[in-house]
């Protein structure tokens, strides 16, 4: 018995291929999401712990501020910064129109 | 289950209330083992039933899931739900070394031991924004798929398939090895039954129901190993500082570490908690995340868990489910980290030896604390005190003067982070050798049936393989487990990063900087590692990645340029993926998924 692939469109259906414009204008958007993503993720994971020393010198909830970047305040910005993510990317597939549903 | 696909049906539509059963059956689980032994049940029958009656629900579960269609056992039917998939993302990712290890390692590094904390979550935004959605909407049962059908055809599936073995064989070594350990710890057996006993624990989840059982059995195994991550660092918290949230008041022990350090004589000698840059310099530090980060968006059994979502909409979702999961025990480690500190500095150095804490005794019985006075004045100095990195996790319920159970509650909790880090390892060496190489490149006309007999067989016998070279205790390949994501960051990243995002990327490309990737990442591994080769700008071979993911994404750069550009076939297809909606389209003569 062949296996069920829901939400799944295998050939090419011609019915809902999206056309070359739209396509286009939606993946130039789409970058522009990724590139924000990538730097935003890159001064997270690098950027502010160039600076761990001078961070250190001030106090954030009772931890040297460096320190608490590290351990909590960058990975809190991670969680964040996919949660948003994810509902600006969905915001972007039905401005062109191009949603699953 | 004599219908599955009803059965399924009310499975799914009741995922909350079965796991908050489940869960709450857990909870009073634990409630009976400590009224068990507050009546004077021994503390080795607790242990038999933490590990027997946990590894019996997996298994459960496993049998429940059992299923005969390709697509349920490669990618569980495609309909996990975003939330669950990202709970079982979460174990699937969290290994012995999270569960056990990394708070070890955070107590003795201190600030540089944050590289890890950094690594193991960040990387998950990369698989967000640049592969999971895509790898979704293409469909693929595994991660060569993508690269078979993108780079035309089954050397780039072949070359995908020996980065993959390269990366998760070790590291399956490893989870085996860290449940003999446990288990033999917990059931009093040999270390070589012990990893035995493990094994049939991760077959069982598996080899009926592929992906399947797999996923329904890593959120099980979630749900325990977060509790008991947890519990006991909750309570050492509240104990020591009166505030039950050890994520918030462990800034105030880090500032009782450093002041002890600098006032307590016996101290003399202890790196300071919070200065960075003292065991890695400042290129290793940021090496190292920037090698853990890319080698978890390329590690095969990590990105499959995303083909099993309803949609490339949930893929996404996913992910941010899956970090926030494991957002939750890493940002909670660093306390353990502190906590154990803190009572080492408080309460057993500059102690006399005669009147160590309780806990300190028992941890050296096992080998895994060691005190020596080596100046024979009767009174524990800071240099006559070891202690080994998986004892923090271990020895906190005894730190925190808690009953056995909760010991019992953490060594059932690492059992779930080993198997199911485990599980999902297997999963993805044996689908790879059963889907890519059998059914793809030796067997394309098999039948289902075949398929999946095929498919178990060789789950069985890796798994096999896997836990013999386990049993053997074999050091160096437990060295070599912090390898896996530097060669997977140089493998396969650039190819499957670039296969998405440039459509120029051509067959030659992505094949020739898989090789150059890879040969370079080994290259330097092994001779730095066995040969004696000086380091290359002094950087660690743990963080090799920095010269083989660019060496990679250059040279597939160029060969893409001086290649001829891929059809237009293949640029449709590129143009396919990106998009949510409509379907795949493939280039001719690429077969379909089935």
């Amino acid at each position: 018995m062949p296996a069920a692939e829901p939400n799944f469109t295998r050939a090419a259906n011609a019915g809902d291929a999206v056309d070359a414009a739209t396509a286009k204008a939606y993946w130039s958007k789409t970058s522009g999401l990724m590139w924000l993503m990538l730097i935003i993720w890159a001064i997270a994971s690098f950027g502010i712990h160039f600076f761990v020393g001078f961070l250190n010198q001030y106090k954030f909830l009772g931890f040297p501020f460096g320190f608490y970047m590290a351990a909590q305040g960058s990975l809190i910005i991670f969680v964040v910064m996919l949660f948003w993510f994810a509902r600006r990317q969905n915001a972007i597939d039905a401005e062109f129109g191009v949603s699953e549903d | 289950m004599s219908d599955p696909s009803t059965q399924k049906g009310d499975f799914l539509s009741n995922l909350g209330k079965v796991y908050g059963y489940y869960t709450g059956g857990f909870v009073g689980f634990v409630l009976f083992l400590a009224v068990l032994e507050q009546v004077g049940v021994p503390n080795r029958i607790i242990g038999y039933l933490f590990v027997f009656l946990t590894i019996g629900v997996y298994a459960l579960i496993g049998y429940l899931s059992r299923t005969a269609q390709v697509s349920e056992y490669y990618v569980a039917g495609r309909r996990v739900p975003a939330f669950y998939n990202g709970m079982a993302t979460g174990s699937d990712w969290m290994s012995a070394a999270s569960f056990i290890g990394m708070a070890g390692t955070l107590y003795l590094l201190g600030y540089d031991g944050l590289a890890f904390v950094l690594g193991w979550t960040g990387g998950f935004v990369l698989v967000a924004i640049l592969l999971a959605p895509y790898l979704r909407k293409f469909g693929a049962y595994t991660v060569p798929d993508f690269l078979g059908a993108r780079y035309g055809g089954n050397f780039a599936r072949f070359c995908g398939v020996i980065v993959l073995m390269s990366a998760s064989f070790t590291y399956v070594v490893a989870q085996i090895f860290g449940t003999g350990i446990i288990a033999s710890r917990f059931l009093g057996i040999s270390f070589e039954l012990a990893v035995f006993v493990g094994l049939a624990g991760i077959l069982v989840c598996s080899m009926l129901g592929g992906m399947r059982a797999v996923t329904w059995t890593q959120v099980a195994q979630y749900i325990i190993l977060i509790i008991a991550y947890l519990i006991p660092v909750v309570l050492l918290s509240a104990k020591v500082t009166g505030v039950p949230i050890p994520q918030l008041m462990y800034g105030q022990a880090i500032e009782q570490i450093e002041m002890l350090r600098v006032t307590k004589e016996a101290l003399a000698g202890a790196p300071s908690h919070i200065t960075p840059f003292q065991t890695y310099d400042m290129l290793n530090f940021f090496g190292l995340i920037f090698c853990l980060m890319v080698g978890t968006a390329s590690l095969p059994h990590i990105l499959m868990r995303y083909f099993t979502t309803p949609s490339v909409r949930d893929a996404r979702q996913s992910v941010a489910w899956s970090l926030f999961f494991i957002f939750l025990l890493y940002f909670t480690a660093p306390a353990y980290a502190a906590f154990a500190k803190l009572e080492v500095f408080q309460n057993v150095i500059g102690s006399p030896i005669a009147s160590l804490p309780d806990w300190v005794r028992i941890w050296s019985d096992i080998g895994l604390v060691s005190v020596r006075d080596a100046n024979s004045d009767g009174i524990l100095q800071f240099r006559e005190f070891t202690i080994n990195a998986d004892a923090i996790v271990l020895a906190t319920p005894e730190i925190a003067g808690l009953p056995y159970v909760i010991a019992g509650l953490v060594a059932a909790g690492g059992l779930a982070a080993a198997l199911s880090t485990a599980d999902g390892l297997l999963l993805a060496i044996a689908n790879a050798l059963s889907h890519d190489v059998y059914y793809r490149m030796i067997d394309p006309g098999a039948n289902t049936k075949r398929r999946l007999t095929v498919a178990r067989a060789l789950l069985v016998v890796v798994a096999l393989v896997a836990a013999y070279v386990a049993s053997t205790r074999p050091a160096g390949i437990l060295a070599m487990v912090a390898w896996a994501f530097s060669i997977a960051a140089s493998g396969l990243f650039p190819a499957l990063v670039m296969g998405v995002w440039w459509k120029r990327t051509t067959s030659a490309g992505a094949v020739a900087g898989m090789i150059v990737g890879y040969g370079v990442c080994l290259f330097y591994l092994i001779g730095t590692q066995y040969y004696a080769m000086p380091l290359w700008f002094g950087v660690r071979n743990i963080s090799c990645g920095l010269f083989g993911i660019p060496a990679a994404f250059v040279t597939t750069w160029v060969v893409s340029l001086i290649t001829t550009a891929p059809s237009k076939d293949m640029q449709d297809f590129v143009e396919s993926i990106r998009t949510p909606r409509g379907g795949v389209r493939l280039v001719a003569g690429e077969k379909v998924l089935d």
